[in-house]
C-alpha cells in the first residue's frame, strides 16, 4: 500500500558517449565540439538516400572493456535493430541501436551504500547505439520562429547501460553515476569532461507506488537533484491520499524540477526489427584479447596498501583517474614520507578550494603540491599558511599569472613559522591581553572560550605564522602570571 | 577523361528521367559505352528522384558503389531511368512522371520496376543499364522488353548508394541485350565494398561459357501451375528443350514453400520500406513545409502530398505490419516462410545445378490493365523466391507469346552466378 514513509527504489539508464576517434557507422570525426554546425558529417550519418552504415569495431572493443570490467556477459550473437521514431534530429527517421540482443547482459557495480559498506548494484543489459543529432531552437521551443539541426552529434557511438532497481536512494544513484564514471574513464573508453558525454534516465518509486521515468538528466549533480525532487514530490502526494502516476517526466536542469510530459502521445510504439544493412555481431571471441587495467577498487585497495590511506581519503582520491593518477604524482619521490600529509591536503583541501574556483585539477601541477607538502611535513610553515599558500597558487593559475613555487610564496610573503622567535609571538600575546580586557576577566571567571579567543586575536597579529604549539604553550604562561 | 559521347537519343518511351548531351567517359573495359542508371542509383551531381516527388531536385554529393566502378572501367553514365516510385511496383506505371511504355508494344507496359533501363535498352538507346532487383524488378522488365537481365547473389554487389526499398532483398544488377553484354557489366560492378557490410567478396571474372552438357536443370512444378499463362509455359518449355538438346537433363521437382513466399515477400519489403522512407519527412528532402505548422502536421503534410498512391499503401502496411502485438504474427513469420523458400532451395540444389521455369506468369500486360494492386502483386510470384533465397537469377528471352517476348528464368546456387549466365549464354547461342 501507499506508504510516505516507503523504501525509495532506483533504477538507471546511463547513456554514455564513447570517446572513439570516428563515429559509430562512418569516417567522420567525433572531435566536433570546437567546430561550426554540420562540419562533421557525411552521406551516412547525414542518412542521405542510399548510404549504409559500416560498424566501427573499436565502438564495439570499447564496450565490451565496459561490459567486462562491470562483469557483464557477452552475448554469442548480438544484432542491431532499428528503433523508428520521427524527430528532426533523428536524420533517418530511425535510430540503429540494440533490442532484444544486447551486447551484455547482467553484471554489477559496486558502490559505498548509504549505510556503509560496499553493495552491488545489479545491472540488466548494456548495449551500443548512436546519438542522434542536435535542435538548435531559435528563441524558445515553443515560441521560437524556427529551430535548426546539427547532424554533428548524429552518430556518436552511445553505450546505455541499465541497473536493476537497486538503489535505495537519490544519494547512492549519486555514487552509482559517480563510480561508473570512475570505471569508464580507467577503462580509457569515455571522456566525462565533453560536454553531453553523459544522459541519464531515471526509474523512481516508492514501495506500494507505481514507477515514474525522469528524463533528460545531464549532469552528475543532476541525477541527486531530480530524483531528491521526485521523493519529496511523490512523498507529498502520497501523505495527501492522491496516487502516483505511472509517467514520464523531465528533469529541467535549470530550475532543479521534474515536469510532466506534455501528453500521452509520448507513449511511442518504436516497431523495432533488425537493421537489415548490419549483419549480426559475433564477437564473444574478442574478449580474449581484452585486458583490462586496474579498476577503482583495486586501487582503492592499493592505495590502502601501498600508501597507507584511510579508507575515506583512498575512496575521494581513486574515485577520479586524474586525481588518482595527481596524488601518486605528487608523492612518487617519497611515497610513505609524502602519502599521510598528501591525502589529507589534496582530498580535504585541494579539492575544496578547486570546486569554489569552479577550477579543473588539470590546473594546478603535482610538482607544485609536492612542494607544499615538504613545507608543512618540515614544519616550515603553519597549516594555515599552508592553506594561504594553496590559495595564492591557484588564483595566480586562475589570473594567469606567473605560477610561483610555494617556497617563492613563502619567502615573499614571510610565511615561515617565527619558530625559535618567542620574543615576537610574547609581544603580540602582551598587545592581545591588552586589548581583550574582557577575555581576561572571563578566563579568569573559567569561561574555556577565553582562552581560545586569544589564541585567535595572537594569531592574526603574527598572520598566522605562530607555531600553535608554541602559541599555546607561551599564552598559557602568560595568563598564569596575570592570573597570579 | 578519355573522350566524349553525344547522347541525344529520341526518348519515345519516356524511359529516361534525366540524360546529359555531350557525355565525358573514361578508358577502360567499358570506354565510351553508353550506360544507363536507374533513377534510384545515386549519382553525384545528377538528380536522383526514384521516380518520386519526394525527391524532386535532390542532387547526391556521392556516387553509389557500382557507379565509381562504371566510371572507372570508362562507362558514360549518360542519363538515369524511370522506375515504379522508390522500386515499388511491376510495370513501371507508378511514376510520378508518367509511365514508360513498352518498346515492342507501346499499349503494353515495360515492366517493373526498372522498367526505363528495359525500354531504354530494348529500344536501343544505351548498350546496357544498371537496374535494381528487390522481388523481379531486373527480372521482371528485362521478360516484357525482350533483353537478358540478371538480380546477382545477394552480397555479390555493393548496394552501397542505391536507395533501400528492402534492403534484404534488393540487389543491383545488370540488364542488357545479350548475355554477354550482361556479364561484362556485372565483372564491373560485383566484388566486396567495405561501405557495404553485407557484400562479399566475390568477385565477378567470367567468360560465358555455352558448354552445358551434363547439366542438370530442377524443373518445378509450381512454375507451370496455377496463374502462369500456358502459352507462356510452353514458350518456355521449349526453350528447356533446346537446353537438353545441348545435353542437359532435367529433374522435375517442387517448392512447397511458395505457398508463403509471396506473403512473406510483402511483408517483409513493406516492414523494410515503412521504416526506409521515413527519412522523407520535408526537413531535408521534398517541397518545403510550411513552417507555421507543427513539425508532426508538417511531416503528414508532406508526405501525404509528396508520396504516390502504391508507396502510401505500402508504407502503411509495413507500419502496421511492424506495429507493437503485431511484429509476431508477420514480420517474425515472414522470415520464418524466407527461412523455407531457402530451404526449399538448399534441398533441390543437392540435385539440380540451376532450376528453371518462366521469369513471369504472362507477357506484358496493357497500361492500365492491372488497377487491383492485388493482382500486380500476384504478377511477382515466380521472381520473388530468389530474392526471399539471396540466390541469383537471370531471364533471358526465349520466344514469344501473343507476339510480345517471353523470358526464360534460370536460378542457380548461391554465388553461382556464373553458371546461370553459361546457362543463358548456352541458349542464346543455339536460338541466334
Ligand atoms: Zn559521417
Amino acid at each position: 500500500m501507499a506508504d510516505p514513509d516507503g523504501q525509495v527504489i532506483v533504477g538507471l539508464e546511463v547513456h554514455c558517449q564513447l570517446d572513439t576517434k570516428s563515429k559509430l557507422f562512418c569516417g567522420c570525426s567525433t572531435d566536433y565540439r570546437n567546430d561550426g554546425p554540420n562540419t562533421h558529417v557525411c552521406p551516412i550519418c547525414l542518412g542521405l538516400p542510399g548510404a549504409m552504415p559500416a560498424l566501427n569495431r573499436r565502438a564495439i572493443e570499447y564496450a565490451m572493456k565496459v561490459a567486462k570490467a562491470l562483469n557483464c556477459e557477452i552475448l554469442n550473437e548480438s544484432e542491431f535493430s532499428r528503433k523508428n521514431y520521427f524527430y528532426p534530429d533523428l536524420d533517418k527517421a530511425y535510430q540503429i541501436t540494440q533490442y532484444d540482443k544486447p551486447l551484455a547482459e547482467g553484471g554489477y557495480l559496486e558502490i559505498e551504500s548509504d549505510e556503509g559498506g560496499e553493495r552491488k548494484i545489479r545491472l540488466t543489459r548494456i548495449h551500443v547505439e548512436e546519438d542522434p543529432g542536435r535542435l538548435v531552437h531559435m528563441g524558445n521551443v515553443e515560441r521560437g520562429k524556427y529551430s535548426l539541426v546539427d547532424y554533428n552529434r548524429a552518430g556518436i557511438p552511445l553505450i546505455e547501460i541499465v541497473s536493476e532497481p537497486d538503489m535505495r536512494s537519490p544519494k547512492e544513484a549519486r555514487k552509482f553515476l559517480n563510480k561508473l564514471r570512475a570505471t569508464l574513464e580507467y577503462l580509457n573508453v569515455f571522456d566525462s569532461e565533453k560536454e553531453g558525454s553523459i544522459r541519464v534516465d531515471a526509474n523512481i518509486s516508492i514501495t506500494g507506488s507505481e514507477r515514474v521515468e525522469v528524463k533528460n538528466i545531464t549532469s552528475y549533480k543532476g541525477v541527486e537533484k531530480a530524483l531528491t525532487f521526485e521523493v519529496t514530490r511523490q512523498k507529498n502526494l502520497i501523505r495527501r491520499g492522491q496516487k502516483i502516476e505511472r509517467e514520464t517526466r523531465h528533469y529541467l536542469e535549470a530550475r532543479g524540477v521534474t515536469q510532466a510530459g506534455r501528453s500521452k502521445e509520448q507513449e511511442h510504439d518504436y516497431r523495432y526489427f533488425p537493421e537489415p544493412d548490419l549483419r549480426p555481431l559475433r564477437v564473444k571471441s574478442w574478449l580474449d584479447n581484452i585486458v583490462l587495467p586496474e579498476l577503482p577498487d583495486a586501487r582503492r585497495e592499493r592505495f590502502m596498501a601501498d600508501y597507507g590511506c584511510s579508507l575515506n581519503h583512498a575512496r575521494t582520491l581513486t574515485g577520479e583517474l586524474k586525481l588518482a593518477n595527481f596524488f601518486e604524482k605528487v608523492v612518487a619521490s617519497d611515497k610513505r614520507g609524502l602519502s599521510p600529509l598528501a591525502a589529507t591536503w589534496i582530498a580535504d583541501t585541494l579539492i575544496g578550494e578547486l570546486n569554489y574556483r569552479d577550477m579543473n585539477l588539470d590546473r594546478i601541477e603535482p610538482a607544485a603540491v609536492t612542494g607544499l607538502v615538504l613545507l608543512l611535513k618540515a614544519g616550515t610553515i603553519t597549516d594555515k599558511s599552508g592553506v594561504e599558500v594553496l590559495r595564492i597558487m591557484l588564483d595566480q593559475q586562475l589570473k594567469g599569472e606567473a605560477a610561483e613555487t610555494p617556497d617563492a610564496i613563502v619567502k615573499r610573503q614571510n610565511l615561515a613559522k617565527t619558530a625559535g622567535d618567542t620574543g615576537a609571538i610574547t609581544a603580540a600575546i602582551e598587545e592581545a591581553i591588552n586589548e581583550n580586557p574582557k577575555a581576561l576577566d572571563d578566563y579568569r571567571a573559567g569561561k574555556s572560550g577565553a582562552q581560545n579567543f586569544l589564541v585567535g586575536q595572537v594569531m592574526k597579529k603574527t598572520r598566522g605564522k605562530a607555531d600553535p604549539a608554541e602559541l599555546n604553550r607561551l599564552l598559557t604562561e602568560a595568563l598564569k602570571r596575570w592570573e597570579a | 577523361m578519355a573522350g566524349t559521347i553525344t547522347f541525344e537519343p529520341e526518348d519515345r518511351y519516356n524511359a529516361f528521367l534525366t540524360h546529359g548531351k555531350n557525355v565525358s567517359h573514361g578508358s577502360g573495359k567499358l570506354a565510351g559505352v553508353a550506360v544507363a542508371i536507374k533513377d534510384n542509383i545515386t549519382t553525384k551531381d545528377i538528380e536522383t528522384t526514384c521516380a518520386s516527388k519526394i525527391l524532386k531536385g535532390y542532387v547526391p554529393p556521392y556516387d553509389a558503389h557500382v557507379i565509381g566502378l562504371l566510371k572507372a572501367e570508362g562507362a558514360a553514365i549518360v542519363g538515369k531511368t524511370n522506375m515504379d516510385e522508390f522500386g515499388m511496383g511491376s510495370s513501371t506505371e507508378n511514376s510520378a512522371f508518367g509511365p514508360t511504355l513498352n518498346p515492342c508494344d507501346t499499349s503494353r507496359v515495360p515492366g517493373g520496376s526498372s522498367g526505363g533501363s528495359a525500354a531504354a535498352v530494348a529500344a536501343g538507346m544505351v548498350r546496357m543499364a544498371l537496374g535494381s532487383d528487390t522481388g523481379g524488378s531486373i527480372r521482371c522488365p528485362a521478360s516484357f522488353c525482350g533483353i537478358v537481365g540478371l538480380k546477382p547473389s545477394y552480397g555479390r554487389v555493393s548496394r552501397y548508394g542505391l536507395i533501400a526499398y528492402s534492403n534484404s532483398l534488393e540487389q543491383i544488377g545488370p540488364l542488357g541485350k545479350t548475355t554477354t553484354d550482361v556479364s561484362t557489366l556485372m565483372s564491373v560492378i560485383a566484388g566486396y565494398d567495405r561501405h557495404d557490410t553485407t557484400s562479399q567478396n566475390k568477385p565477378y571474372n567470367h567468360t560465358p561459357d555455352a558448354k552445358i552438357k551434363g547439366l542438370k536443370i530442377g524443373i518445378p512444378q509450381e512454375y507451370f501451375g496455377k496463374g502462369v499463362d500456358p502459352q507462356v509455359g510452353d514458350v518456355v518449355k521449349r526453350a528447356i528443350g533446346r537446353l537438353e538438346e545441348l545435353g542437359a537433363t532435367t529433374v522435375p521437382c517442387s517448392i512447397p514453400s511458395m505457398e508463403y513466399a509471396l506473403a512473406a515477400y510483402y511483408v517483409t519489403c513493406t516492414c523494410e520500406a515503412s521504416s526506409n522512407l521515413a527519412r522523407f519527412d520535408g526537413v531535408r528532402y521534398g517541397p518545403a513545409p510550411d513552417t507555421k505548422k507543427p513539425w508532426h502536421d508538417a511531416y503528414t503534410e508532406v508526405r501525404s502530398a509528396a508520396f504516390g498512391t502504391e508507396v502510401r499503401r505500402r508504407i502503411m502496411l509495413g507500419t502496421f505490419a511492424l506495429s507493437s502485438g503485431y511484429y509476431g504474427k508477420y514480420y517474425a513469420k515472414a522470415q520464418v516462410a524466407r527461412a523455407n523458400v531457402r530451404a526449399d532451395f538448399n534441398r533441390i540444389f543437392k540435385d539440380v545445378d540451376v532450376i528453371a521455369g518462366p521469369t513471369m506468369p504472362t507477357v506484358a500486360f496493357r497500361l492500365k490493365e492491372k488497377s487491383d494492386p492485388l493482382s500486380m502483386y500476384l504478377a511477382d510470384i515466380l521472381t520473388v523466391p530468389a530474392n526471399l533465397a539471396g540466390i541469383p537469377a537471370i531471364s533471358v528471352p526465349c520466344g514469344k507469346s501473343e507476339g510480345m517476348p517471353v523470358g526464360l528464368q534460370i536460378m542457380g546456387r548461391m554465388f553461382e552466378d556464373e553458371r546461370i549466365v553459361d546457362v543463358a549464354y548456352a541458349y542464346e547461342q543455339a536460338v541466334s
